[in-house]
């Protein structure tokens, strides 16, 4: 299911035609126009990444870094090679946004790569896709063919002097490789483990040589951004949160799916463009960016706005748009537990207090959920937490507390009835 | 070790990256040997990676066996236990879930008659719970040996799936 | 440079400096584990977490750059709540068997844990358990649940090993330190990783369940083995020496040891330690006083001289002995009137006797040659010779060296080879000759070697090329190169590419003392520094002409020599052998009639001069084993006993000083030759490569046995390319018949195209293989 209001990414796009991914149908779209106009107009490298500047346009991935700059960090002039990477490793439980842009319009990511490359005077890049979603993997890389055979990679590239490749790499099964450097790591053929920063990747990236990493949904907003322009993507948010975005809605909801809507659209109107709650049950909590975003509850949630600023306000982030919904059936320490156990699986193993922090985490969330709470298990919790967060090369550390903390804070009553009285406080239902 | 169409497959990843960067490729080529070994495998033990192979693969592409053994571990798509034929994984993280998820892997273990994590005794069928697949809003999913996903699998999604493998 | 506080202290560092670098050079302790200064940084384990001001979480001091500016604290409440974090983590998952764990009172975490941790654990889940892994028999890795996932180890063998042997498999808690499966951790330097582990998790196999670290006393000394000369720690409880670990020196061993240096101390241990003397009479061995003995061997001498004079007398030395064994040996022969003395068992080629000039050694010191841009080995088997300088040629390789190679086999450095040039022994001197005639061209020089028959191929080119481009370069030659029938011609090439590139040239000296003996002169035409002296026999000849009374110091020669064979046999029929030796060995047994037990050194003062021409001393670390003496000793009272003047020396000291001042060690060594005629026509035929192999080089790593249990050690078999073994007809994967002089042997053949066409590769000094003749020599391969 996606529904796309006001389309960037998927400007004009039929999601139900077989061959819309087809180069043919980009083209029809208008797809390579942007790329067309930068190498005939021959548009400086630096206008290039002015308007991507211009347009306000965050990184999609979840930290909300502005493209535009991260572009203008890559040593143009170095002599050697450089990459562009594409982050599209997605597997934040519920993040399913990048999987759609594969299937649906892989080239609007191929081009906006290519102009990426030709931005940042690279020669090669790689999109690295999550292994879970080899389908799209394929698929995308039939993608890259028809865009060889076209003409719009390879060596000079619509008859210029500018010449690019892209190649697609697959992963196969580790949530951490969504971290840029376990990423650079993993295509590198080895263990997806986060390197310490710095060096960072524009000075040290793949191969020890800089390099520029942006989520997939960034890439793919790059030719709309050039071809209509950048004031015309920022009117499409709010200042400081320029453009559309994705948001994968998850969980109690009648229609989960994916919805391209402004930055700044209140959370209420999403809510009912996904179908309002299921069985009209209540909304109880919602995790707004991911799950290692702070979960807020129902009535919180509904006075926000879906953008940067306004679901930082409230105490969580935007991330990476993945908007889980939990209506009053779900018992948040069983909901927790889930996640600890995946924070658990998923911690690369490197980092003392998250190959450790993690598992003890989740033993005794798991402990408290079986029934066999004790008392200052919370206060253990979140001790353990605090010696966990910010204490660790990546953010993985991090993402396991965040949950921790906000169902702790916000749902504490729940724990604390399960630990004295050992059994939950709510009937848990999963659906 | 592997067949000459698995190695021209492995030399069309090892042609993505730069000359001295073969082992960029480790993960497209366990990959591939983890494939023809589902295919050509008659039993669980034979259709897992194991460590003659992977040293195959870690030799082929000049990169010491523990190096390349470290990547098989790490990823937890690479069967590095006896698997069944078809090794069906469901997405039981929060979001799925929220829509079936876990009550979809518990239709399937009833109905296969195996828990979570063993492999019927007629070495068919191997159940797992994964991690998050990146497809939430098809809920619930599973995959299929890997490769393929499955949307959407309700109870009689899953009994159709199951008699389409059979 | 860039200011910086550490608690208060300012100082100024230079750029690219760590937190920790800093933290080192004004003395404050930062505590960490996976840290170290010799490895890459991995920032995995958080133990060194440390304020830094304006940054709002604790940096780790290992990883973080210094900023000009910067202020740390190491101290603060929130560097010690983040320490104290770490530490907690550290120990959820420890498992609380100190009291049994060989690392008890010299773990890095029970350290770390009393001044960081807490006395009780808030951890009350249930401990993870790994099972133990099977790393060979040097390092045990039994109790995994120990590590802390530090992974040093991983990174030793991976940067300063090259080759990752071991690897930190699964990910998140479950990952565990492992070998390959199925294979065991075969590195020449694996040690190391024992010394590297911050806790019980890699202990010494040999070592385990002995004794407590509290219980041994440490006492420095000096490896006895290959000519780099590493300092030890050789550590001793109740007389006997239980372990070895490496003494930091930068300049020669930086902070590692070899295998061979750690564990060969079980042979000082060895059941065949010679305890008394003996005699065999009537075809038997008797046990006997020393007073006996020693009268039965200047009994011994007076005879054979008397009946045959002084020249049938032959002295065959040790480059194991110390510098102090040699010179007596040397002064003792000579005042006898022996001049047929020589340390060099193994050499076949002692044509430029004549024309040296002076005492041959490295030619640069360790530094200068790893320093050096461009780097040309000549017939070495590195690893297995030098197994610690090669992984020093490694690094070399690492900060910019190129390193070519001219070699008998294209054996694996584990690093990267700019330029080799693999050809039979019959063409190593034309190789040579060919980079010599590559450099002349590019030089447009002149040089009175006839090259006009030598055809420069590309990698000679290639090789000519990096020796004349770089800056700096050296050419060493190795043990195969010195053991060649035409080394002479090999250094002198050596030397006319050095006189036209400016390379410093020289030799990896084969073993502990060979640069000793050099200086001393236990040879048969230079006396100590060189002194002029009586020309006698040289090793090759009193084997060729076999002598009437050998007498031996610290050698057995079926193993030391070139020719095994025809060393036995010239000992079989000699009418006395005396064998001043700490074993008492199969073979000694066999051809000796006098055995005198003398110490290893680790039960004798004396020194070693090392490949670059360091002396260094050392003292006894225990006494000597039942009535064993110091070998100097019994050189002495043998010239007390013989009548001779000049054997008055109180102590091992007094002999030093009395050899040193004979000349100054600095202005001792050339490795100019004179004239030496240079063939560098190739000719034909089938040859052996007959390399002594990593733990058969000495008597004490001979009877090491968890060295002779690894994989280094493992029968020899016979090598040679695969369309060798056609044209010969021999399967490979069988037993295959091979022939020199009267020797025969079976043995498994192999196939292994990495050797030259025509070559044979089978290790020599090996009980199996002491029947066959020279170690390059002709050889003939049959299926049998």
């Amino acid at each position: 299911m996606a529904v796309f209001v006001n389309g960037v990414i998927f400007d004009g796009i039929d999601t139900s035609a077989q061959d819309c991914w087809k180069l043919e149908a980009y083209v029809a779209r208008g797809g390579y126009q942007a790329l067309r106009r930068i190498i005939e107009s021959k548009m400086a490298q630096e206008d290039v990444i002015a308007e991507v500047k211009n347009s306000g346009l965050r990184g999609r991935g979840g930290a909300g870094f502005p493209t535009g700059l991260k572009w203008s960090f890559m040593p143009r002039s170095f002599p050697g090679d450089k990459y562009v990477v594409c982050n599209t490793d997605e597997g934040e439980p519920g993040t399913f946004k990048d999987r759609d842009i594969l299937r649906f319009n892989p080239h609007a990511l191929i081009e906006g790569m290519i102009i990426a490359g030709y931005a940042m005077g690279t020669k090669a890049g790689y999109n690295y896709i999550h292994g879970e979603i080899f389908e799209e993997y394929e698929l995308f890389e039939a993608a890259l063919d028809e865009a060889r055979q076209a003409g719009f990679l390879g060596n000079n590239i619509l008859g210029s002097d500018f010449s690019f490749d892209l190649f697609a790499h697959h992963g196969y099964g580790a949530y951490i490789c969504g971290e840029e450097t376990a990423l650079l790591e993993s295509l590198e053929g080895k263990k997806g483990q986060p390197r310490f920063k710095p060096p960072f990747p524009a000075s040290f990236g793949l191969y020890g040589k800089p390099t520029t990493i942006n989520n997939t949904e960034s890439f793919a907003s790059v030719p709309f951004i050039i071809r209509d322009g950048a004031a015309k993507f920022l009117e499409a948010g709010k200042p400081n949160n320029g453009g559309t975005k994705l948001f994968s809605v998850s969980g109690h909801v009648n229609r989960p799916g994916n919805y391209e809507i402004p930055l700044g659209t209140p959370f209420s109107v999403l809510l009912e463009m996904a179908g309002g709650m299921r069985d009209g049950k209540k909304l109880k909590a919602v995790i707004p960016g991911g799950s290692s975003a702070p979960i807020l509850p129902g009535d919180v949630m509904m006075q926000c706005t879906m953008d940067y600023d306004s679901i930082a306000k409230a105490g969580s982030m935007l991330g990476s748009g993945a908007v889980i919904v939990m209506n009053e059936d779900v018992c948040m320490v069983k909901a927790l537990e889930r996640l600890a156990y995946f924070y658990h699986e998923e911690s690369c193993g490197q980092c003392t207090p998250c190959r450790e922090g993690t598992g003890w985490l989740y033993k005794v969330i798991h402990r408290i959920a079986q029934g066999e709470g004790r008392p200052g298990d919370l206060e253990l919790l979140d001790s353990v937490g605090n010696n966990m967060a910010g204490r660790t090369i990546c953010a993985l550390a991090d993402a396991a507390v965040f949950p921790v903390r906000s169902f702790t804070k916000h749902f504490r009553n729940e724990f604390e009835y399960l630990i004295e009285h050992k059994k939950p406080l709510v009937d848990h239902k999963w659906c | 070790m592997l067949s000459a169409q698995s190695l021209a497959a492995i030399d069309r990843e090892v042609a993505k990256y730069p000359a001295d960067q073969k082992r960029s490729a480790v993960m497209g080529a366990l990959r591939i040997a983890l494939v023809e070994r589902r295919e050509a495998g008659k039993t669980p033990e034979e259709r897992c990676l194991n460590t003659e192979v992977i040293e195959f693969v870690a030799n082929y592409l000049q990169i010491p066996p523990v190096a390349a053994y470290e990547v098989a571990t790490f990823y937890n798509m690479y069967d590095m236990k006896p698997v069944g034929q078809y090794k069906i994984t469901v997405c039981t993280n929060l979001p799925c879930a929220l829509s079936g998820g876990v009550n979809a892997a518990e239709y399937i273990s009833k109905k296969l008659g195996i828990a979570i994590g063993e492999t019927s005794a007629d070495g068919k069928y191997t159940l797992l719970e994964g991690e998050c697949m990146g497809a939430c809003g098809d809920a619930p999913v599973l995959l299929v040996n890997n490769h393929k996903m499955c949307s959407f699998m309700t109870p009689e999604a899953i009994d159709k799936k199951l008699a389409e493998l059979n | 440079m860039l200011e910086i506080e550490i608690d208060g202290k300012k100082l100024t560092v230079p750029q690219g400096s760590t937190v920790m670098d800093a933290a080192h050079s004004v003395g404050t302790y930062i505590p960490h584990f996976c840290y170290h200064k010799k490895l890459s940084i991995a920032a995995n384990c958080r133990m060194c977490l440390v304020e830094v001001e304006k940054a709002p979480k604790p940096l780790p001091a290992c990883a973080t750059p210094v900023t000009d500016g910067m202020k740390v604290h190491t101290h603060s409440d929130m560097a010690k709540k983040a320490q104290a974090g770490v530490m907690e983590f550290l120990l959820i998952n420890h498992p609380l068997d100190c009291p049994i764990c060989d690392q008890g009172g010299e773990c890095q975490l029970q350290d770390l844990a009393v001044g960081y941790g807490n006395s009780s654990s808030r951890y009350q889940e249930e401990k993870r358990s790994v099972v133990g892994k099977d790393m060979g028999p040097l390092v045990s890795a039994e109790e995994m649940s120990r590590c802390i996932h530090c992974t040093r180890c991983v990174r030793f063998t991976e940067e300063i090993g090259g080759f990752q042997e071991i690897g930190m498999a699964n990910r998140s808690e479950f990952s565990e330190i492992m070998p390959y499966l199925g294979k065991t951790v075969n590195s020449e330097i694996s040690g190391n990783v024992i010394d590297l582990c911050p806790v019980g998790a890699l202990t010494s196999k040999p070592f385990r369940y002995s004794t407590r670290a509290w219980e041994l006393s440490r006492r420095k000394s000096v490896s006895p083995h290959d000519g780099l000369g590493s300092n030890l720690v050789v550590q001793v409880k109740s007389n006997e020496v239980m372990r070895v670990l490496p003494l930091e020196n930068e300049a020669i061993n930086e902070c590692w040891i070899a295998d061979r240096d750690r564990f060969s101390y079980e042979g000082l241990n060895s059941a065949e330690r010679l305890q008394k003397p003996m005699i065999k009479f009537d075809g038997k061995w008797h046990e006997t006083d020393w007073e006996t003995a020693l009268a039965y061997v200047v009994k011994g001498l007076n005879g054979v001289s008397a009946d045959h004079g002084k020249d049938a007398i032959g002295f065959l030395t040790s480059p194991h002995s110390t510098t102090e064994e040699l010179y007596l040996a040397q002064k003792l022969a000579r005042a006898f009137g022996v001049n047929n003395i020589d340390y060099r068992l193994r050499r076949s080629d002692f044509s430029a006797d004549a024309a040296q000039q002076g005492a041959q050694w490295l030619g640069s010191s360790i530094a200068e040659l790893t320093a050096a841009k461009s780097i040309l080995v000549v017939g070495s088997t590195q690893r297995k010779e030098q197994p610690l300088l090669a992984s020093h040629l490694r690094q070399a390789v690492k900060k910019g060296s190129a390193l070519n190679v001219i070699h008998v086999a294209g054996d694996t450095l584990l690093t990267a080879v700019n330029a080799k040039l693999i050809v039979s022994p019959l063409a190593l001197v034309n190789a040579l000759a060919q980079v010599l005639k590559a450099v002349v061209e590019i030089k447009s020089a002149q040089t009175a070697v006839d090259l006009a028959a030598v055809v420069v191929g590309a990698e000679a080119q290639a090789i000519a090329a990096s020796l004349t481009g770089a800056e700096s370069a050296a050419i060493v030659l190795g043990n195969v190169a010195q053991h060649h029938p035409a080394f002479a011609q090999l250094l002198k090439l050596a030397q006319e590419i050095s006189a036209l590139t400016g390379a410093r040239f020289g030799l990896l000296a084969e073993a502990a003392n060979s640069t000793g003996a050099e200086l001393v002169g236990a040879l048969p035409h230079r006396a100590a520094f060189g002194a002029a002296a009586t020309a006698g026999l040289n090793a090759a000849a009193m084997i060729a002409a076999p002598r009437k009374a050998y007498f031996l110091l610290n050698t057995e020669v079926e193993f030391d020599s070139y020719n095994p064979q025809a060393a036995v046999a010239a000992m079989k029929q000699a009418a006395t052998v005396i064998a001043l030796t700490a074993y008492k060995g199969a073979g000694l047994l066999d051809y000796a009639d006098v055995l005198l037990p003398i110490a290893p050194f680790s039960e004798t003062a004396g020194s070693f001069v090392n490949m670059e021409g360091k002396l260094q001393s050392f003292n006894g670390v225990v006494r000597p084993l039942g009535e064993t003496r110091p070998a100097w000793k019994v050189l002495r009272v043998l010239g007390n006993m013989l009548g001779l003047t000049g054997f008055e020396q109180n102590s091992a000291e007094e002999v030093r000083a009395e050899l040193l001042a004979k000349g100054s060690i600095e202005s001792a060594f050339n490795n100019a030759l004179g004239d030496v005629a240079i063939n560098a026509a190739v000719t034909t035929g089938l040859v052996r490569i007959g390399e002594v192999p990593l733990y058969q080089a000495d008597a004490i790593c001979r009877r090491a046995q968890s060295l002779q249990q690894t994989a280094d050690a493992t029968a020899p078999v016979a090598r040679a390319h695969s369309s060798l073994l056609a044209r010969l007809n021999v399967a490979a994967g069988k037993e295959g018949l091979l022939r020199q002089g009267s020797g025969e042997l079976k043995v498994l053949v192999e196939a292994d195209d990495s050797l030259p066409a025509d070559t044979v590769r089978l290790a020599t000094a090996h009980p199996l293989t002491v029947g066959l003749g020279g170690m390059f020599d002709s050889i003939e391969l049959t299926q049998g």
